[in-house]
């Protein structure tokens, strides 16, 4: 499978497996379990990234985990803020250090959303979760040349109003005029009185044209699987629509294996994959 | 009448309904409207009617053990209710207009009368409800999975 985007990975001039030390200058607190960490490198570097790129983050004597990029592209610093759930023992770990703690980085890995692509075009950016985290330097590169894009829809889906994920941001893009974003649910009580349902059912209530649409998919792979199906069945064909997948991820430069995807590797040939590159992949159990 | 059954022959979930059936099914619809908050109607219930929303937004309602949960929102161009279709006609939740909500109401003992009188029609209606059901059921599993543990 060929790599899908042609924007690679921004050139990492120092040895990729040998992580640099960077210390932690900024925690908040999202969700009862996500934490978004400011990381500032010791060595003073400012890591240049695009936007859907991957960091490798390591707590010394814990381990490393792959974790997404969820900074602004835009600003200083945006290619070492992470947004981490803590869902296993080294992601655990990096939500739990306190200011100033050493943390190693190797990065950025990977393919990128395709933010130049899709100039010119309808965007729709479809996020489930904390899917919504690798997407957000899409949406701030969209928003900061918004004269470039035609219509633009966020379309996001949690499990719950207490799991929406960058709250306060997805209410200031809100306020914008020039941008639909939907919001909805899959649980709540009576006193929400958001969208309730899942997140596929936004993509026939948005406002696009889907012959001149690039659409973003991230989040659970069941649900990126139910969400271009969605956008499918609107008509945005495979070949316009590019999705973030999820492996286990160890060297992240193609070498070890560990990330395989069909005849591809997901730390060096995406994560940011074509659906049409995709193919069938989506739906073989157990791969 | 002549607005109804504009309204019908207009509507999405119609399209491509023959000029006869249009005007049969406009005999069984009436506009409704329900201000926010207001129930459509409640679990239980005899369910003699179904509602094509044309704007607003309304809550699909369970109470649960020790709270009532909303399991699903639906807009304009959406339908509200099924159970009119499979006895014994009661309807299985509450629907509770979340803001001004305007609707066509069919009378399902009307509509199934004409459905059965005529099973092209009852079949134009079972290819419209089918597709609304399965994405429905789809999305209930899909919120079953309850999918948005682990990503990062």
């Amino acid at each position: 499978m060929a790599p899908v985007t042609e924007k690679k990975a921004a050139v990492t001039v120092h040895d990729p497996m040998l992580p640099r030390v960077a210390r932690v200058r900024k925690r908040q607190r999202d969700l009862a379990d996500v934490w978004t960490l400011n990381l500032e490198m010791e060595d003073g570097e400012l890591l240049k990234f695009a936007p859907g790129q991957f960091n490798m983050l390591t707590v010394f004597g814990v381990g490393e985990v792959p974790i997404s990029i969820s900074g602004d592209p835009a600003e200083d610093g945006g290619g070492l803020v992470h947004t981490i759930r803590a869902v296993g023992t080294a992601s655990g770990a990096l939500t739990r250090l306190g200011l100033g703690a050493a943390v190693g980085v190797r990065g950025p890995f990977g393919t990128s959303w395709p933010v130049e692509e899709a100039k010119g075009n309808d965007v729709v950016i479809l996020a489930g979760g904390l899917g919504l985290a690798p997407l957000r330097p899409m949406i701030y590169s969209v928003l900061a040349n918004r004269r470039h894009y035609g219509r633009v829809a966020l379309l996001y889906g949690a499990r719950s109003p207490e799991e929406i994920l960058f709250r306060s941001e997805l209410e200031q893009w809100r306020r914008r005029l020039d941008i639909e974003l939907q919001v909805t649910v899959d649980h709540a009580e009576t006193d929400w009185y958001g969208s309730v349902g899942v997140v596929t059912t936004l993509v026939p209530r948005a406002t696009f044209d889907p012959h001149n649409t690039v659409a973003v998919v991230c989040g659970p792979e069941i649900m990126m699987r139910f969400g271009t199906a969605a956008l499918r069945k609107a008509g945005v064909p495979d070949q316009s629509m590019y999705l973030s997948m999820e492996r286990s991820m160890k060297c992240a430069v193609g070498l070890c294996g560990h990330c395989q995807l069909g005849s591809a590797f997901v730390c060096r040939d995406g994560p940011v994959f074509r659906s049409d590159q995709l193919g069938s992949l989506m739906t073989v159990k157990e791969l | 009448m002549e607005g109804l059954e504009r309204i019908v022959r207009e509507h999405p979930f119609f399209a491509g309904l023959k000029e006869e059936f249009c005007q049969l099914i406009s005999g069984c619809a009436k506009n409704v409207r329900f201000e926010a908050g207001q129930y459509l109607f409640h679990e239980g219930e005899a369910a003699d009617q179904f509602y094509i929303l044309r704007s607003g937004r309304v809550a699909l309602q369970m109470a649960a053990t020790t709270r009532s949960l909303t399991i699903q929102t639906v807009g304009e161009d959406e339908i509200v209710g099924a159970s009119w279709l499979v006895t014994p006609y009661r309807w299985g939740f509450d629907a509770k207009a979340l803001e001004l909500t305007r609707a066509i109401s069919m009378d399902a003992a009307c509509l199934r009368g004409k459905c059965e009188g005529d099973h092209d029609l009852g079949y134009e209606m079972m290819k419209r409800f089918a597709p609304v059901l399965i994405q429905r059921l789809q999305a209930a599993r899909l919120q079953i999975l309850d999918v948005y543990g682990t990503r990062n």
